[in-house]
C-alpha cells in the first residue's frame, strides 16, 4: 500500500466539485441537503422551523396573513366562525410598549394535540410538521382544547374551490401546515415569502437540525423565546424581540 | 282478506327483487363486448379532457381505482411522497370534463357521471379540488 495514485484522487476530487457545482468553498449551486425527491419519505433528519423577529414585523401589516388565506384557499373576509391559520397579535407589557406578531401553529415536537387525538388523526410528521390527516378526522375538537396557543380551527361550513394542494372541507379541524406542500417542492411558506416581499424579513424559516442553516445560526447567536416555554413543548417555531 | 293481501305483496315483493337482480345482472353482461355494438343496457357517458392511455389498464382501473388513490393519500398526508402517477389530483388533471373543466357537476363528469351510474357515493370532492389544477389556479386570486 505503499504507492497512492495521486493523479486518480485528484480526478475523484474533480468529480465530486463538479457534482455540487461549487461556486466558492461551502456554497454550492445546487443545494444537496435541501432537495428531496417526491418519492422520498420526509426525513427525520430535518426539523422545519421558524423565526419570529418581533422588532421587524409592523403593526399595521398583515401580508403573512393575506397570503396564508390566499395560498391556502381561506376565506378572505372573517366571520365568527371563519378558520384562522396565522392571526396578527398586539402585546402590550406593563411599561406600554406594543408589540406587533404573527402567531400560528408552534409544530411542538411534543404536541398536545396529538397527545388528546382519538383516530390519531393529529400527527407529527417525520420532519417536525404538526398535520392534521382529515381523512381520519371526527372533527371531535379535543385538539382545539388541548392547544395552548388556540392554532386550530374548525370548519363549519361546507367549502368550494379547493386549490388542488390543499384540500379542506366542512366537519375536519385544521391549522397552519407551515405550507407542507410547498416545503415538500422546496418552496418557502407562503408566509415566509410574504413577509420577504413586503420588506419586513420577519419570518425565517430553515431546518433548526442543521447548524449550518440560517434559522440555527441566528438561534445560535441572539435571544430567541418559545411562546409559553414554561410548558417545554419544544415548539418549532421561535420568537426573538418579544 | 288480511292473510290473501300479505301473500299478495310478498308475490310482488319477489317480482321486484327478482327484477332488480336482473337489472344488477345486466352491467356485468355489458362488460362483454355485444354483438353489433349495441345494447339495451344503458351506459355512462362520460368525456375525458385528455383521452388516451391511463397510468393502469382501464380494466384494472374500473376496479382498484380507489385503493391507489387511498393508497396513495396515506403515503402523500403522512410521509409527505408526492410523486404523481397515482395522486388524485393527477387523475382530476386528465379526467376533468373538456366542457366545464370539472370531474362532478353533471352526469357527464368523469367521476360523477359513473358513481352515480354505479350508485356509489363520492365524498373526495367534498374537501378536494374538482377541477385541474390549472383552471383553479385560474380562479383563484395569486
Amino acid at each position: 500500500m505503499k504507492g497512492v495514485d495521486h493523479a486518480r484522487r485528484q480526478i475523484l476530487a474533480w468529480g465530486l466539485g463538479a457534482a455540487g457545482v461549487t461556486i466558492a468553498p461551502g456554497i454550492t449551486l445546487f443545494d444537496l441537503a435541501h432537495g428531496r425527491p417526491p418519492s422520498e419519505p420526509a426525513s427525520r433528519t430535518k426539523r422545519w422551523g421558524l423565526l419570529v423577529d418581533a422588532s421587524r414585523c409592523a403593526p399595521d401589516c398583515s401580508a403573512c396573513v393575506e397570503a396564508c388565506n390566499r395560498e391556502n384557499g381561506l376565506p378572505a373576509t372573517k366571520t365568527a366562525t371563519s378558520s384562522q391559520w396565522i392571526r396578527k397579535v398586539e402585546l402590550k407589557d406593563m411599561r406600554g410598549r406594543t408589540l406587533s406578531l404573527p402567531v400560528m401553529c408552534q409544530h411542538c415536537a411534543e404536541p398536545p394535540c396529538v397527545d388528546v387525538c382519538p383516530t390519531g388523526a393529529s400527527f407529527k410528521r417525520a420532519d417536525g410538521i404538526v398535520l392534521v390527516d382529515r381523512h381520519t378526522c371526527i372533527g371531535c375538537r379535543y385538539c382545539m382544547m388541548a392547544c395552548p396557543y388556540k392554532a386550530r380551527s374548525f370548519v363549519h361550513e361546507p367549502v368550494t374551490g379547493q386549490s388542488p394542494d390543499v384540500p379542506r372541507g366542512k366537519g375536519c379541524v385544521e391549522s397552519c401546515t407551515m405550507c407542507v406542500h410547498r416545503i415538500d417542492r422546496d418552496r418557502l411558506p407562503a408566509c415566509v415569502e410574504a413577509c420577504a416581499a413586503s420588506g419586513h424579513h420577519a419570518i425565517l424559516f430553515g431546518d433548526l437540525n442543521d447548524p449550518g442553516s440560517d434559522i440555527s445560526k441566528r438561534i445560535a447567536s441572539v435571544a430567541t423565546t418559545r411562546l409559553r416555554a414554561d410548558l417545554r413543548l419544544d415548539t418549532g417555531v421561535r420568537y426573538q424581540g418579544i | 282478506m288480511r292473510r290473501t293481501g300479505s301473500l299478495a305483496s310478498t308475490v310482488r315483493g319477489l317480482l321486484a327483487a327478482s327484477a332488480a337482480l336482473l337489472a344488477l345482472a345486466g352491467p356485468a353482461t355489458a362488460d362483454a363486448p355485444a354483438a353489433g355494438g349495441s345494447s339495451r343496457v344503458p351506459k355512462p357517458t362520460v368525456a375525458a379532457a385528455a383521452p388516451g392511455k391511463c397510468v393502469e389498464d382501464t380494466e384494472f382501473m374500473r376496479r382498484n381505482h380507489m385503493e391507489l388513490i387511498r393508497h396513495q393519500r396515506d403515503l402523500t398526508v403522512h410521509e409527505g411522497i408526492r410523486t404523481t402517477r397515482h395522486s388524485l389530483a393527477n387523475c382530476v388533471n386528465c379526467h376533468a370534463d373538456p366542457k366545464t373543466g370539472r370531474v362532478t357537476g353533471s352526469r357527464d363528469a368523469f367521476c360523477e357521471g359513473c358513481h352515480t351510474y354505479a350508485a356509489v357515493k363520492l365524498d373526495c370532492f367534498e374537501c378536494h379540488a374538482d377541477r385541474a389544477k390549472a383552471a383553479s389556479a385560474a380562479g383563484a386570486t395569486r
